[in-house]
């Protein structure tokens, strides 16, 4: 099963406002918590390993490793 | 009655080298088999396999006593089925504590419980506890009762040289071995280094252990004491008697109850191991009127960790001074019966002449590969009741939270991954399947336990497997045919010493076959769990892993498959 990156949430606006509002009013140990919950209830409703290992890879790689961040350039879109 | 064997001491004697070398200083002595270093369990299990292989051992120590403290207290079912092939597995199970359930508890609530052997149909239990003085103890009453093991007291080896060429009958190592009375050489064929994680071996042959070091200190303390817990493996993450730390309790004979505590990095190791620190903890989680006397207490860190090679010539390395691992999860002393278990037979056939000096490496490759798992479930236990981040702490406090509801994130609370014997399956000594096979007994895998019928009594399958190679028939109602008979003849008079068991079904008239031993297997079971079918034949190792299987005997590939785990050349 291959991890599905094209669109596929039934209302994606309002996902992202209940995401979103699942933090409100929480501190950040308890919003890293709440974050923590999430990710572990909805990798176990996927449940095959090559898609999450394709998950971690994606979000691993967006976020830019910082030995390497100094030496790129990143061009603004003209 | 009762033997105190924490307080056994044994006397040192003067050995027959060192009168000898009086005389002849320097003079070439004949080389021992096997010398074994270690008269810990590793050791002593490694010397009474090979002298039950016929193979005369001096065995080294450089103390005169046993374990001091319990340590480790766990036994696994595989370290039971090991000891009962080593003539001591009922006196361990006699005195230990048998148990096969788990419960990991969030403060003061469950949360996850485990049965280690859930199914019915197995002689031991998943565990015994069991001090390991009393395990050190009863391997050696088995060790004294056979006259092909020497053993040495108070005999420290100072020295270590390697002689003639590698992987000949001529490569030897002597040792120099300090005593009471002075400095000795002792020569042997092969020298096994069961010397513990300290090993002196290790350290003279300018050798290391590496791996990672855990920043964070553990209490035991063992207590003596009259309590009515079950007899279960009870594990709290931050319990109101300990907060923001772990506690691990665990049943032992003569009313001990160890009790683990997580100290984390920052305790003072001198000042926790005072009894003024000790029993306020002990207190606190056994309530304020509680009667009990502090046994042992020790304050430790642990590392996981291995040597690179477990093989340095003709110098073999077991137990712990070839792996560590964490507490969590007894994969210590297990996994060091499991590589004495391993080497033995290798050694014994390769000193017969029946296999070649390569054997050994596959002692190495495959205990290498086991302490590998062992390492690994072990690191990520100890992950998860110590996280080594912030981040690794949150997930592991939300697995938490999540498991008093949600019963799949129980799967993920970690307290300890219990030692099971790692499946060889990438073995250079398995012959693969070449016929269609399903269920747990593959090719490199450990066999398992199933009840069965010798002689109309009740019967266990693995009391008849091993100490040599042992084929294994499954047969129908219709016994077995004439092609399948001479073939099992010719097996049985060839040249690698293998015995037959012939698995009989149900009530069926059991087939004729001279030397071979009959079991029944009335309850199915057997067939069952190793996915058997009439005409179906399995070759088990000494060690009893399978080694190869059929659904139709052939002797040519048995022989090839024989060959094959004694690295001969000439398979066909």
């Amino acid at each position: 099963m291959a991890l599905n990156t094209q669109p596929n949430l039934a209302r994606p606006d309002d996902f992202y406002e209940a995401l979103i509002d699942m933090h409100r009013d929480l501190d950040d140990a308890r919003s890293q918590s709440a974050n923590a919950q999430l990710i572990l209830l909805l990798a176990n409703h996927i449940g095959d390993h090559a898609t999450l290992l394709e998950a971690i890879r994606l979000a691993r790689e967006g976020v830019a490793d910082p030995a390497t961040q100094g030496g790129e350039i990143h061009p603004l879109a003209a | 009655m009762s033997i105190d064997y924490q307080r056994l001491s044994f006397e040192y004697r003067p050995c027959r080298e060192q009168s000898a070398q009086d005389m002849h200083s320097g003079a070439a002595q004949p080389a021992y088999p096997v010398i074994v270093v270690g008269a810990g369990p590793v050791g002593l299990a490694t010397a009474i396999d090979l002298a039950q292989q016929g193979v005369p051992v001096v065995l080294v120590d450089d103390d005169c006593s046993l374990s001091t403290g319990s340590r480790a207290i766990c036994f696994s079912k595989r370290s039971l089925d090991i000891f009962d092939r080593l003539g001591c597995g009922q006196r361990m199970v006699d005195k230990g504590i048998s148990w096969n359930v788990g419960k990991v508890f969030l403060k003061d609530e469950l949360v996850y419980s485990f049965n280690l052997q859930p199914e019915a149909g197995h002689h031991r239990p998943a565990f015994i506890n069991l001090q390991q003085y009393y395990v050190e103890g009863f391997l050696l009453e088995r060790a004294q009762q056979m006259p092909n093991i020497e053993i040495r007291w108070k005999s420290k080896v100072v020295g270590v040289e390697q002689s003639g060429t590698p992987g000949t009958c001529d490569a030897a190592v002597t040792l120099t071995v300090d005593t009471p009375d002075g400095q000795y050489a002792l020569r042997g064929r092969y020298v096994v280094a069961a010397d513990g994680s300290r090993s002196p071996i290790r350290n003279l042959m300018g050798l290391d252990s590496k791996g990672v070091t855990f920043k964070d200190r553990f209490l035991i303390a063992d207590v003596k004491m009259e309590a009515d817990f079950p007899t279960e493996r009870w594990f709290w993450f931050d319990p109101p008697f300990h907060p923001n730390q772990s506690v691990l309790l665990h049943r032992q004979p003569d009313n001990v109850w160890r009790i683990d505590f997580q100290l984390g990095w920052d305790a003072d190791p001198v000042l926790e191991k005072t009894p003024e620190r000790v029993i306020p903890r002990v207190r606190a989680l056994l309530g304020p009127d509680a009667k009990f006397e502090l046994e042992w207490v020790s304050v430790y860190t642990f590392s996981c960790l291995r040597m690179e090679r477990f093989r340095h010539g003709n110098v073999l390395f077991a137990g712990d001074s070839a792996h560590g691992v964490s507490p969590f999860g007894a994969r210590g002393a297990n996994s060091g019966v499991q590589d004495a278990e391993n080497l033995a037979w290798k050694l014994a056939m390769v000193l017969e002449g029946k296999a070649s000096d390569a054997l050994l490496d596959t002692y190495a490759s495959e205990r290498e590969f086991a302490a590998d798992e062992n390492i690994r479930n072990s690191t990520r236990s100890t992950d998860f009741i110590t996280p080594k981040s912030p981040v690794s702490r949150v997930f592991r406090d939300a697995v938490l939270k999540l498991a008093r509801h949600h019963p799949f994130a129980r799967q993920l609370a970690n307290s300890g991954r219990l030692s099971v014997p790692a499946v060889l399956s990438g073995s250079p000594l398995n012959t693969p399947d070449s016929n269609s096979f399903e269920g747990a007994m593959v090719p490199g895998a450990a066999c398992v336990d199933a009840p069965v019928q010798a002689a109309r009594e009740p019967a266990w399958l693995l009391a008849h497997l091993g100490q040599q190679f042992t084929g294994v028939l499954f047969c129908g109602e219709d016994g077995i045919d004439a092609q399948t008979e001479g073939a099992l003849n010719r097996l049985l008079t060839g040249a690698i010493p293998m015995k037959l068991v012939v698995v009989a079904c149900g009530e069926a008239p059991a087939p004729a076959i001279a030397d071979a031993k009959i079991v029944r297997d009335v309850e199915g079971v057997a067939s069952a769990r190793y996915d058997a079918q009439p005409g179906t034949f399995y070759l088990i190792r000494p060690d009893q892993h399978v080694c190869a299987r059929w659904r139709r005997l052939d002797a040519s590939a048995v022989e090839n498959a024989l060959k094959r785990a004694l690295c001969v050349e000439g398979t066909a």
